[in-house]
């Protein structure tokens, strides 16, 4: 494709071997200090501290490299990951700029070198922050209190299954509740953790209007049920008006509810949970509250709830007396841990910076600016041949995110939502969001812009998305074979499910390759 | 003062703000929230501290703050207890703050393939250090590592019931009992806990041996124990649960993996551990992260609820590429009918881990895990030579018990003394495991040296005194 508009791209190809491939033996890449003469006599040999039985025969078959070589290998894999160089617009975890100030104070030993296990009396200092930031948590959703233990969004949904479990356990109705109710536009971690915890699921399809109706919830809610798992509005950009009716619904049930506000972003400063009638809701940290993403964490689901809900939390919290803060360990109807310690500390660290820098203002801004982006977006991407709307008949300006279908550009051309996400990651474009599964539209797609990409950034990734449905009608080829310009090229992956295929490590690869050619 | 556009916001800048409102067709973003019923909007402002948007004044606020802890580099720090102080190589903290690693969250298969190769490396190298082929991404710490393994290992076997030792780490064994669900849940499984010998805090094996039953599903054992204990007979553990048709999983420490046996050697079925040790820094507890790993077979592979990655082709002739692998089995693909539940984990410092092991290799492995032997054995000889003080078990690695019950001083009174002489000491044992009295669990790694050590032994004699 010649598009003159459209900039030079092509990622770095290093045609890198596998770390377990390059090195000499007898290279090192670290050394340790030698035991002293006094620490070795004292000690004795390692025969002497470990039986024969409990040591290892064979030495571990890792690489033999320098440290430069270590260095160089792995910045060449850095280079041969795209990894938001370019514009990413992945709906659903809300792209944001990770301030280069937060990764710089947070790697100081101030807190890379703290141990969980300290006295609090040298912990002062980040027990502010977490108390702080708690509060400011608070503010936002209207709840008591936040734990920062669960270690991402889904550990944070698991500890309200482990919290429905307590509460319905202390009120003496545990055997008697024992589903969960959720909606399929829910992240599938509602569900899933639900069912880890001991519960039944049941998922509420969609209607016209784009969500459950009230009438769908009151026939599945009944004595039975323990908890309402939810996002509102969800990752369509579609908001449920009847929320407060379903809470009054499944409170009246008896039931607990739990907001996922995985997509707080547009909705920020303008709703807060605890004042829509939920009785816990969850942040991601990491997503809304601008901590690095790392590929999947470290991650923080900030868990926050109902005073009538805090003394099942999981420990340890902070509380302030005056000017100090302490510790509370233990407590006697916490859940105990999901996790241990007392969370991804530095990522609480980093949105509490996040959230500083913002101020109120700054959050609503923020709000306004993701839903005018998104609603920015659609006339232009309307206008692209082959692309449609998730329920086109709801005129309503989406929040700040709205899912869309390339199935009318599948049909005409049999090019499909995944070669044009590898096409696009030949100009730089990361991977866009498709939908959970299951697709509730077919060949989905979910950009979202938030408040981090400029106009200018948000127009060339539609041209870009354009230019590769104009290629998928002209040269639907070029797209179904893409990319061309990444660090490789399309990865089958038809044989990973393959039991005699699969590899997940160099040594299962290696024997399976063996037996194959034997 | 007048607007300023916000540093992070690229149209918080008034004239594009405008220019956006204009191509819609709306006078303010107000208009664009029609969706949200007005009963639903709060009618109380949002109340936060006043907003610090010059980074200058942000730093000044946040070093203030930090500055209030104090750190195991300022003090000698002999805390441990599923939290190690091991040395961080620089090139582990360069490749941890690439942006390319840092910021994104999924690609595609080939504009993600660095990454994926890295991930790929980390699960061949634990594979090395394990002896086990088939490794999934991490989870986010032991503890949910081992409560997936032992989930795992009841949907294997069908059974309900678990046998571990009476000497748990007390955090871990919380997150254990969570993943295992409480007493009436349908899913519950039963923690059985199994004597250790009072002379070296092993497993006691003749009670390991009348425990196990035809109801057990697995045997979950550590090595190094949760108090630092070496099993010294890990392939008769492992052999006692395979003939009652359990599975045998094995916690380990990757760490001491270059002296200690790894639990393909005595056939372990599922290993499971902290992946901290491996180039993580403590960060207050918020650099665990846990690991799961097992044989490449199916029964094994089937049940990790993990995500993992595979190698293999591409559309180029004789290129590499990675995609996932069992996708369909986990919480994304077929939510509450996966395997338990997966989502953001750790997969930044499997990276980091990757470069880790790759820095240390075989032999980096082996001197380290002798360092930390000899270290830690001449620290509890120095120790058990103070008056009172013993060191409960001999045959230890990186940590030790030391009993202060005859010292008449509490552990928090000892501790308390140590930490006006700048000393951070081992953690207190008396909650977790009453039977042992005042005795505190000490770490002792290589970034101690004899003359720390020697100064601990100095600082507890004074305080002792």
């Amino acid at each position: 494709m010649s598009n003159p508009s459209l900039r030079r791209y092509h990622a770095a190809v290093w045609d890198e071997p596998l770390v377990l491939e390059i090195g000499r033996e007898g290279r090192r890449g670290m050394l340790v200090p030698e035991p002293e003469a006094e620490v070795r006599a004292t000690a004795g040999t390692l025969d002497a501290l470990v039986p024969h039985t409990a040591r290892r025969q064979k030495a571990p078959g890792l690489p033999e490299l320098t440290e430069f070589e270590v260095q160089r290998h792995y910045l060449h894999l850095s280079q041969e990951t795209l990894g938001m160089m370019g514009i990413s617009l992945f709906g659903t975890c809300t792209m944001k700029y990770n301030p280069r100030l937060n990764e710089l104070l947070t790697a100081r030993p101030w807190l890379a070198e703290l141990h969980p296990s300290q006295d609090e009396d040298t912990l002062q200092g980040v027990l502010q922050i977490v108390h702080a930031f708690s509060e400011m948590l608070c503010e936002l959703s209207g709840m008591s209190q936040f734990v920062f233990q669960p270690g991402g969004g889904a550990d944070a949904a698991y500890t309200q299954a482990c919290i429905t479990r307590a509460y319905h356990q202390h009120r003496g109705e545990l055997s008697q509740r024992d589903e969960v109710i959720t909606t399929i536009q829910a992240h599938p971690c509602n569900a899933a953790t639900s069912a880890a915890a001991g519960f039944k699921v049941v998922t509420l399809p969609l209607e016209d209007d784009g969500y459950p109706s009230v009438a769908a919830l009151e026939a599945v809610v009944s004595e039975r049920t323990a908890a309402l798992m939810v996002n509102n509005p969800d990752d369509m950009g579609i908001y449920n008006p009847n929320i407060k009716r379903w809470l009054e619904l499944v409170h009246d049930a008896g039931a607990l509810a739990f907001y996922d506000h995985a997509n707080f972003n547009g909705v920020m400063s303008r709703l807060r949970a605890r004042e829509l009638g939920f009785d816990a809701c969850m942040f991601m940290l990491h997503k809304t509250f601008g901590a690095p993403k790392g590929g999947g964490g470290p991650a923080v689901g900030a868990y926050g709830c109902s005073e009538e809900l805090v003394p099942f939390l999981p420990r340890p919290l902070v509380h302030r007396d005056g000017e100090r803060y302490r510790i509370e360990h233990d407590a006697p109807l916490s859940i105990g841990r999901v996790r241990e310690f007392w969370g991804n500390l530095p990522q609480v660290v980093k949105a509490y910076s996040y959230t500083r820098a913002l101020g109120a203002e700054g959050i609503r801004q923020a709000a306004d600016l993701s839903v005018l982006a998104n609603n920015y977006m659609e006339g232009r991407l309307l206008a692209i041949r082959g692309v449609t709307k998730s329920f086109p008949e709801l005129t309503a300006p989406r929040l700040e995110m709205t899912r869309y279908s390339l199935g009318e550009m599948t049909e005409e051309t049999g090019v499909t939502v995944l070669d044009v996400q590898n096409r696009m990651v030949d100009f730089g474009i990361d991977a866009f969001w498709l939908s959970h599964e299951p697709w509730i539209v077919p060949e989905p797609f979910t950009p979202e812009a938030g408040e981090l990409w400029s106009k200018e950034d948000i127009d060339y990734w539609i041209d870009v998305l354009a230019a590769v449905v104009a290629e998928a009608y002209e040269d639907p080829e070029t797209v179904r074979t893409a990319p061309h310009n990444q660090a490789i090229h399309k990865v089958d992956g038809s044989g990973a499910n393959d039991p005699e295929q699969w590899a997940t490590t160099w040594r299962a690869y290696q024997r399976k390759r063996r037996a194959a050619t034997v | 003062m007048t607007y300023r556009a916000h540093p992070y916001m690229a149209n918080s800048a008034p004239q594009l703000q405008e220019e956006l409102c204009t191509a819609i067709g709306v006078a303010s973003p107000d208009e664009l929230f029609a969706q949200i019923p007005a009963d639903h909007i709060t009618q109380t402002p949002i109340k936060l501290p006043p907003a610090l948007a010059s980074e200058l004044e942000l730093s000044r606020h946040l070093r203030i703050t930090l500055a209030r802890n104090v750190d195991c580099e300022a003090s000698l720090s002999f805390l441990g207890g599923g939290c190690w102080q091991h040395h961080v190589p620089a090139v582990c903290d360069e490749i941890a703050t690439r942006t390319e690693f840092l910021t994104p969250v999924w690609g595609t298969p080939s504009s993600d393939h660095g990454r994926n190769q890295a991930w790929f490396e980390f699960s061949s190298q634990l594979g090395e250090l394990l002896e086990l082929d088939f490794v999934g991404l991490p989870v986010y710490s032991w503890g949910c590592a081992a409560g997936h393994a032992l989930r795992m290992a009841g949907r294997m076997t069908g059974r309900r019931e678990v046998l571990i030792s009476e000497l748990m780490d007390p955090e871990r064994l919380a997150v254990i009992r969570t993943y295992c669900e409480p007493p009436g849940m349908q899913g519950h499984i039963e923690l059985r806990t199994v004597a250790t010998d009072p002379a070296t805090g092993t497993l006691d094996l003749d009670a390991l041996a009348s425990a196990i039953s035809e109801r057990t599903a697995a045997v979950y054992f550590e090595t190094p124990g949760a108090l630092g204990v070496i099993e010294p007979n890990p392939e008769r553990i492992v052999a006692l649960a395979r003939a009652h048709g359990a599975e045998a999983v094995a916690g380990v420490d990757p760490i001491s993996l270059g002296v200690l046996a790894p639990p393909g050697q005595y056939g372990a079925d599922i290993a499971v551990g902290p992946t901290q040790p491996l180039g993580v820094h403590m960060n207050c507890g918020g650099g665990v992260g846990g690991f799961i790993a097992s044989r490449d077979e199916e029964r094994y592979a089937r049940q990790y609820p993990t995500l993992q990655v595979s190698l293999c082709p591409t559309s180029e002739e004789g290129e590499r590429g990675f995609s996932l692998t069992l996708f369909e089995q986990s919480s994304y693909g077929s939510r509450e009918l996966g395997n338990d539940w997966t989502g953001n984990s750790v997969y930044l410092w499997a990276v980091v881990n990757a470069v880790y092991m790759s820095l240390l290799g075989p032999t980096g492995f082996s001197e380290l895990g002798e360092l930390i032997l000899m270290r830690s054995n001449y620290a509890a000889a120095r120790i058990s030579e103070i008056p009172g003080v013993a060191v409960s078990w001999p045959g230890f690695f990186k940590e030790f018990v030391v009993d202060f019950n005859e010292t008449g001083k509490t552990v928090s009174e000892i501790n308390a003394g140590l930490r006006t002489r700048g000393i951070f000491g081992g953690g207190g044992l008396s909650d977790s495991h009453p039977q042992l009295g005042q005795s505190a669990l000490y770490c002792v790694t290589e970034v101690h040296n004899q003359e720390d050590i020697d100064r601990l032994t100095t600082a507890l004699t004074e305080v002792l005194a």
